[in-house]
This record gives C-alpha cells, sequence and structure tokens, in this order.
C-alpha cells in the first residue's frame, strides 16, 4: 500500500476500508481522504441505546443538540429486547451488539438491568462481547455549579474486564466464602498504554497509577508493574505512584494533585465515583468505554432514575458531556468543543437549570437554552 | 518520635515498656509480641510497609497474631479546624483480619496472577456484633454496612448477611446498607448522614482514609485496633506520611491523633477522668490555632505542639 493510503487509513481510523477499499493510485486515496475528513455533508454512523427510563428523552436531547451543532450524525437506534436472546444469554439482542460492532461508535443512555436470574447484566454482556477493557471519566468543576470543591481537573481511567469482578467466587465450606481477583499482564498492558496514550493526545501532564502493592503485591504488583513498563516509554509524561487510601486522602483534601489517573477494576470503581461526587454528582458525568479494534462507547453513568421519567425534569448534561466524549473521539473536535463551550455556559449562567442543579427548567427547556448558545 | 514525646506527657499512672520497631523488619520482634500479650495494650506509631513484595506488612501481622479483628476510627471535625465538610462525626469500624489482605495470592501462569479475598461467617459476625455493640454503648443511633454486594454477591454477600442478623438484635439502632462505591460519594457530598460504619477489610480502610481526609486529614484522626484479649492504639488512619524520613527529621510530624488515641486508650484502661483531661487539652490547642504543625496549615514543631497541650492540662 503506498505511503498517502497508510496515512491516511491511520488518520481515519477504521472506516478507512470502506473508503480506501477500491482504490488503488496515491492520489485517489488523498482525494478520499479529504472528502472523508473534511466532509460534513458524508453523515457518521453511531450506534444509539437511548436506554430505559429518562434514557429516551435525554437522546432527543442529544439528537437536537446535535443538529444544531451541525453534526451530521446518522444515527442508528438500538432498543434493549424485552425476552432473553438466547445468542447473548441477555436482553441485550444480537442485533443490538452487532450494530456497534459495525458502527464502531456508539452513545449509551442509563439501561435498568431486570431483576431476576439466568441472563447476564445489560452492562456486563456489553462489556464481554464488545471486549470493553477501559473506562474513561473526566471530572472537572463546572464553571458556575459551585460544589465545595472548584479547582477540580483529572481523568479516571478504569480497567474494565477483570480484577475483582471477575465474578469468579465460591464457598469453600458453609460460612466460608473465596472471591477471587485476577490480574493479568495483557489487560494491564493494554490499560496502562490507553491511559499514556490519552494523556499525551489530550496534553496531559501526569499519570498516577493508583495500587495497593504494598498488601497486594503479586496482583497490584503486577499492574505496577505493567505501568512502569509504559511509563519509559513516555518520558515526557510524569509518572507516579499513589497508593489508595493515600488517594483517597489526597483526593478529598486536595483534588488538583492528580491528573490522569490509571487503576485496575474495583479501585476505579470507587475513585471515578469519589471524583463524581468532587464535581455534582453523576448527573453530571459523562464517560466513554474504549474497546478493542477502535470501538468506543460512551455512556451516562447515571441510572433510569423511573420517578421522573416522561416527566420532562431529566437533566441530559451527562448524556451530552458523553456526546461531547463521543465527537472528540472522531476527531470532531470543533463541533465538540462548540457543543461543549455551550453546555458549560448555559450551566454558567445559571438561568436554565433542571431540577437537581437546583433550577426550575424543564429538559426541553434546557436543551433549547444549549442550543441558543452555539 | 511522636511517641516519644508522649512519654513527658503522661500524668495518669501508666508506665511504657518501649520498644523499637521498623517496617523493614520481617517480622514483629518476638520479645515485643511477648511484651504486648504480657501487658495487654499498647501504644504504637505508624510502621511503613515497603512497597513491591518481598516483606510482609507488619501491620497486618500484628493485627492477625494478636487476632485484633476491629479496626476503629473516629473521624470528626475539631472546632477550630476548618474543613470543607461541617457536622462531621464518623466512626469506621473495620473488619481487620481476613477480606482481601489474606495474603493469599500466586501466579497461575506467567502474566496472569490470582489474588484470594475471604470473607468467613464468623469474622463477619464478630465485627458486626462490636460494631453494634459499639453503636449501643456509645449512644449512637444508626449503623451503615459498607459492601459491593451487587458485584461479590457471595462474598459481600455473606458480610451483608452476618450484618443483618446482628442488627435484629438491636433494634433500637438503625440499620442501613450501601454499596461502597456510592458511600464514596455520598461522604464527600453529605458527610452528615452517616454516624457508624462498618466494612470489611479493603473497603473500610478506603472509606477511612476518605472520612479521615474531610473531618481534617490523617494527623487528627484517633484510632485503634481492638481484639478479644488486646488493644493496640495508633494513629486512626496513616495513609500518607508513615515513613517519611523527611517530615520526622524537620520535626514537622502531628502528634494530635497519637495523642487523642492515648486518650482512647486511657479510657480502656478505665481511667476516663485522665482521658477527658488530655483531650479537652488537645482540642483547646487546636481550636487555639496558635500552634499547629504544617499538615493542619501551621508551622510549629511536633515538640511546641505537646508542649502546649502539657501546658494547657490543669
Amino acid at each position: 500500500m503506498t505511503m498517502a493510503a497508510f496515512l491516511a487509513r491511520r488518520l481515519i481510523g477504521n472506516r478507512s476500508s470502506q473508503i480506501l477499499g477500491t482504490s488503488s493510485s496515491s492520489s485517489g486515496a488523498f482525494i478520499s481522504v479529504s472528502r472523508a475528513f473534511f466532509s460534513s455533508t458524508t453523515p457518521i454512523k453511531a450506534t444509539l441505546f437511548p436506554g430505559d427510563g429518562i434514557g429516551p428523552e435525554i437522546a432527543e436531547s442529544v439528537k437536537q443538540v446535535f443538529t444544531a451543532a451541525d453534526v451530521v450524525i446518522d444515527w442508528d437506534e438500538q432498543f434493549v429486547g424485552t425476552e432473553v436472546d438466547p445468542r447473548t444469554n441477555s436482553f441485550l439482542t444480537w442485533e443490538n451488539l452487532q450494530s456497534v460492532l459495525k458502527n464502531k461508535v456508539g452513545l449509551k443512555g442509563p439501561m435498568a438491568t431486570p431483576i431476576g436470574k439466568g441472563h447476564r447484566s445489560l452492562n456486563l454482556t456489553l462489556r464481554k462481547e464488545l471486549n470493553l477493557y477501559a473506562n474513561v471519566r473526566p471530572c472537572y468543576s463546572l464553571p458556575g455549579y459551585k460544589t465545595r470543591y472548584d479547582d477540580v481537573d483529572l481523568i479516571t481511567i478504569r480497567e474494565n474486564t477483570e480484577g475483582e469482578y471477575s465474578g469468579l467466587e465460591h464457598q469453600v465450606v458453609k460460612g466460608v466464602v473465596e472471591s477471587l481477583k485476577i490480574i493479568t499482564r495483557k489487560a494491564s498492558m493494554r490499560v496502562a498504554e490507553y491511559a499514556f496514550l490519552y494523556a499525551k493526545t489530550h496534553g496531559r501532564k501526569k499519570v498516577s497509577a493508583i495500587h495497593k502493592a504494598n498488601i497486594m503485591q503479586k496482583t497490584d504488583g503486577l499492574f505496577l508493574q505493567c505501568c512502569d513498563e509504559v511509563a519509559k516509554k513516555y518520558p515526557e509524561i510524569y509518572y507516579e505512584k499513589v497508593v489508595i487510601d493515600n488517594c483517597c486522602m489526597m483526593l478529598v483534601k486536595n483534588p488538583a494533585l492528580f491528573d490522569v489517573l490509571v487503576m485496575p477494576n474495583l479501585y476505579g470503581d470507587i475513585i471515578s465515583d469519589l471524583c463524581a461526587g468532587l464535581v455534582g454528582g453523576l448527573g453530571l458525568t459523562p464517560s466513554m468505554n474504549i474497546g478493542e479494534d477502535g470501538i468506543a462507547l460512551a455512556e451516562a453513568v447515571h441510572g433510569s432514575a423511573p420517578d421522573i421519567a416522561g416527566k420532562n425534569l431529566a437533566n441530559p448534561t451527562a448524556l451530552l458531556l458523553s456526546g461531547v466524549m463521543m465527537l472528540r473521539h472522531l476527531k470532531l473536535n470543533k463541533q465538540a468543543e462548540q457543543i461543549h463551550s455551550a453546555i458549560i455556559n448555559t450551566i454558567a449562567e445559571g438561568k436554565y437549570r433542571t431540577a437537581d442543579l437546583g433550577g426550575i427548567s424543564t429538559t426541553t427547556d434546557f436543551t433549547k437554552a444549549i442550543c441558543d448558545h452555539l | 518520635m511522636v511517641v516519644l514525646s508522649l512519654r513527658f506527657l503522661f500524668i495518669a499512672p501508666v508506665f511504657f515498656e518501649k520498644y523499637d520497631v521498623h517496617g523493614e523488619m520481617s517480622r514483629v520482634p518476638a520479645e515485643v509480641m511477648e511484651s504486648i500479650r504480657k501487658n495487654k495494650v499498647c501504644l504504637k506509631g505508624g510502621l511503613k510497609t515497603p512497597v513491591g513484595g518481598g516483606v510482609s506488612s507488619l501491620n497486618v501481622q500484628l493485627r492477625k497474631e494478636l487476632d485484633l479483628f476491629a479496626s476503629l476510627v473516629n473521624c470528626f471535625n475539631l472546632p477550630g479546624l476548618p474543613t470543607r465538610h461541617e457536622n462531621v462525626d464518623i466512626v469506621v469500624i473495620r473488619e481487620n483480619t481476613e477480606g482481601e489482605y489474606a495474603g493469599l495470592e500466586h501466579e497461575v501462569v506467567p502474566g496472569v496472577v490470582e489474588s484470594l479475598k475471604v470473607i468467613t461467617k464468623f469474622c463477619s459476625e464478630r465485627i458486626a456484633k462490636y460494631a453494634f455493640e459499639y453503636a449501643y454503648l456509645n449512644n449512637r443511633k444508626k449503623v451503615t454496612a459498607v459492601h459491593k454486594a451487587n458485584i461479590m454477591k457471595l462474598a459481600d454477600g455473606l458480610f451483608l448477611e452476618s450484618c443483618r442478623e446482628v442488627a435484629k438484635k438491636y433494634p433500637s439502632i438503625t440499620y442501613n446498607e450501601i454499596i461502597v462505591d456510592n458511600c464514596c460519594m455520598q461522604l464527600v457530598a453529605k458527610p452528615e448522614q452517616f454516624d457508624v460504619m462498618v466494612t470489611p477489610n479493603l473497603y473500610g480502610n478506603l472509606v477511612a482514609n476518605t472520612a479521615a481526609g474531610i473531618a481534617g486529614g490523617t494527623g487528627v484522626m484517633p484510632g485503634g485496633n481492638v481484639g478479644a484479649d488486646h488493644a493496640v492504639f495508633e494513629q486512626g488512619a496513616s495513609a500518607g506520611n508513615v515513613g517519611k524520613d523527611k517530615i520526622v527529621l524537620e520535626n514537622k510530624a502531628n502528634p494530635v491523633a497519637l495523642l487523642l488515641s492515648s486518650a482512647m486508650m486511657l479510657r480502656h484502661l478505665q481511667f476516663p477522668s485522665f482521658a477527658d483531661r488530655l483531650e479537652t487539652a488537645v482540642k483547646k490547642v487546636i481550636a487555639e490555632g496558635k500552634c499547629r504543625t504544617k499538615d493542619l496549615g501551621g508551622t510549629s514543631t511536633t515538640q511546641e505542639v505537646v508542649d502546649a497541650v502539657i501546658a494547657k492540662l490543669d
């Protein structure tokens, strides 16, 4: 393959196979690249899971804001089934999964996992089938929305497939239970690589690896080893290791000490929720799950809030910010920045805020205010 | 270092047998263990556990050998010490012997490591009983169990079962449960909702340090490790500054946590009036604000703070 085509493939990622499939000359490749890269009329296909409860309302919000910002996305809306699909052993159907695997990028609203046995949880199914190995959650203080902490600006990157959440437990004898925590070199390297790459591409200066290797010497020790190795490849990024209890304490005393945090599964769960608490809660927190082969599924981590579903009261901020993360992943940085600023300014202004932020606006009013701010 | 200053402080009829133990030692020396078993009560400074393997934590060893199954940390706002959160008064009771700290790890194949988290009914019941009894004797209204049983269904599920059973025997105390990630989020948003918290080993460590951080820092929170026959009192949450030689050399270590822990020890030894005198003196020094070490925003040395406390004792 020619050099230009090589570069083209790297620039536009996995969609290149659709575009460069038939072109063989270098100039042809270049033209195709420019058409794909700069075209705002070729819609990008992305999967959308509106989810349950307030999901459909906030998904509608996102569609409106994106259209107002001239982001041309062809949403492939997917709905979870009402029965367990035997091919996936969960309510998430085979078609749902295929859609994400094909489009490579998606946005997910809150999903309520039906209670019961005999099927996997929806989130677990997504994670395993799409191999979503890293959960990325940026937490930053929103100007204009005051919490006790004003200077938070950090990103938590959590290993999403193994660790304490392997689900391997058994009763040894009555009254004695063992739970296995698994750490592998492969998964730890993968998430460490992603963390440092993320830090580099987003201009972050420091990566902190969080662990408890003084007690769990082999497991967290292996995780740290992998982080150490990757750190050597990025000498321009400052790398430190922090014990988790120290990390918790530092976070509540002075969150400005942290920049990018990379952690195994359990610690990541706890720390990312702690950080969300610092900036205002899960209603404002975006996140993105990264899978192999360039799959990225952005999602709002809050629940489906069935008590306010359908009442036009929901706060779409988390899903909107997750959508922004998705746009940045797709390299549509200009529009991402536009939408991001619009959201920040709307909240900062204070005139239109939903009930959970202390205001009285409806979802539609809030959405309209953001569109106006674009 | 801090303990040295304390010896001059003691006005109560307590005689100290002093021992030097360091984190790099591979085992706690036999004579030290003998002494603790004989005296039943111990006051301890921080012991640093080196990261990286090879040495098993001395803190964990002490806890296991003396079966100090409960670790208590009392996190509360000190009058005069401003923090971002008000109305914090949380006691974290953490199971101290099993859970993730079982130390049972092995490499399955190169590049794949397993660590066992062990939860037993015996230990869970023991700690739940301790927590409720503590709440009852100290007029506390609520006990909250911290867990992750939605994911670790059997392990944390067993812990919760034990807590629920014990809760039935204390109808006057409110009992509720909270998932550990939500718990941390609630701690930074609304810490006043928590009273006594009972947790398995690892979550207890995190929750205690988070609670200590929001209430003023690990330099001021007292705590202890309690067993059926022995008790070891030490700084409640000791993340961060243990083993930092620079702080020792510059005399900046904060003695308040250990002083308050000694007050706890005095209560344990049935000397409540001495305990009250010590606590009042320490609180007065903090409230005045003139004599504080670096972690509280001041410039005093360790010795200066101790001298101030001695001066305030009446």
